[in-house]
């Protein structure tokens, strides 16, 4: 996931997406300088990630933020801190008494 | 979004000391919290069990990378891997390491860590670390904007 979101035109993505509207290729195509085959590539590996979920809608597809993955991601990485924070206390401890 | 854990540490002891307390596997087992079978080696795999009250189940594994005098010990491992019914060998580790440096003329050290490599980690897991945590939908949807913005 986070190799998903590594790079700058997915990332873009995202932030447009996270408004919560979902969109369609052709509006995320819109203001970009990539062509739509581009685009699309990139909304497949979000896809991948669980960042985004794509529904047809005819025969468009439209793309949606899903913010569970990054907060789960988010909130894993913040447990291990904490626990690291808790950790390295006690080796400062340990090492200066 | 970043996937790596950095800390810096400034320990008032000598490079010497910290260097004992991170690589000598009965002191780090008295700071860390596990009771561990044997000395750290390069490339072997050290075991143990957590010793904190209620974690007495938890087998500690850490597959160990470096060991260069007073400077760097590193190491790869599965994080928050407490459930003992669940098989982490076939998951990516995380690599996590030590790095030394002397400070304040030797009398003191300061330790950097680092622990990298989370994209490994099932979406399985993190959703659990997601549960275990407090912390209320809103301030994580204004962790995202915050996430979000620092990233561009």
């Amino acid at each position: 996931m986070f190799a998903a979101l590594g790079d700058e035109t997915r990332l873009a993505l995202v932030v447009k997406l996270s408004s919560g509207r979902p969109a369609s290729i052709v509006e995320l195509t819109a203001d970009s300088a990539l062509s739509r085959q581009a685009i699309t590539k990139h909304l497949r590996v979000l896809e991948r990630a669980g960042i985004v979920h794509s529904s047809r809608e005819g025969r468009e597809s439209r793309f949606a933020f899903d913010a569970r993955a990054i907060i789960e991601a988010r909130s894993y990485l913040d447990s291990v801190s904490a626990q690291w924070d808790r950790t390295l206390s006690r080796l400062k401890s340990f090492v200066e008494r | 979004m970043t996937d790596r854990i950095e800390k810096h540490l400034d320990l008032n002891a000598p490079i010497d000391r910290v260097w004992r307390a991170l690589t000598d596997h009965r002191e780090f087992g008295q700071w860390f919290g596990v009771r561990l079978e044997g000395p750290f080696v390069p490339g072997e795999v050290s075991r143990g069990r957590v010793t904190h009250p209620g974690y007495e189940h938890v087998v500690w594994q850490a597959r160990i990378k470096a060991i260069v005098p007073q400077t760097l010990f590193s190491f790869t491992w599965h994080p928050y891997g407490v459930d003992k019914d669940v098989d982490y060998s076939h998951e990516t580790p995380t690599l996590v390491e030590f790095r030394l440096e002397p400070t304040a003329g030797g009398a003191g050290t300061r330790l950097h860590m680092t622990e990298s490599g989370f994209d490994g980690v099932p979406a399985a897991r993190r959703a659990e670390a997601f549960r275990m945590n407090e912390g209320g939908w809103t301030q994580q949807m204004k962790n995202i904007e915050t996430h979000l913005a620092a990233a561009r």
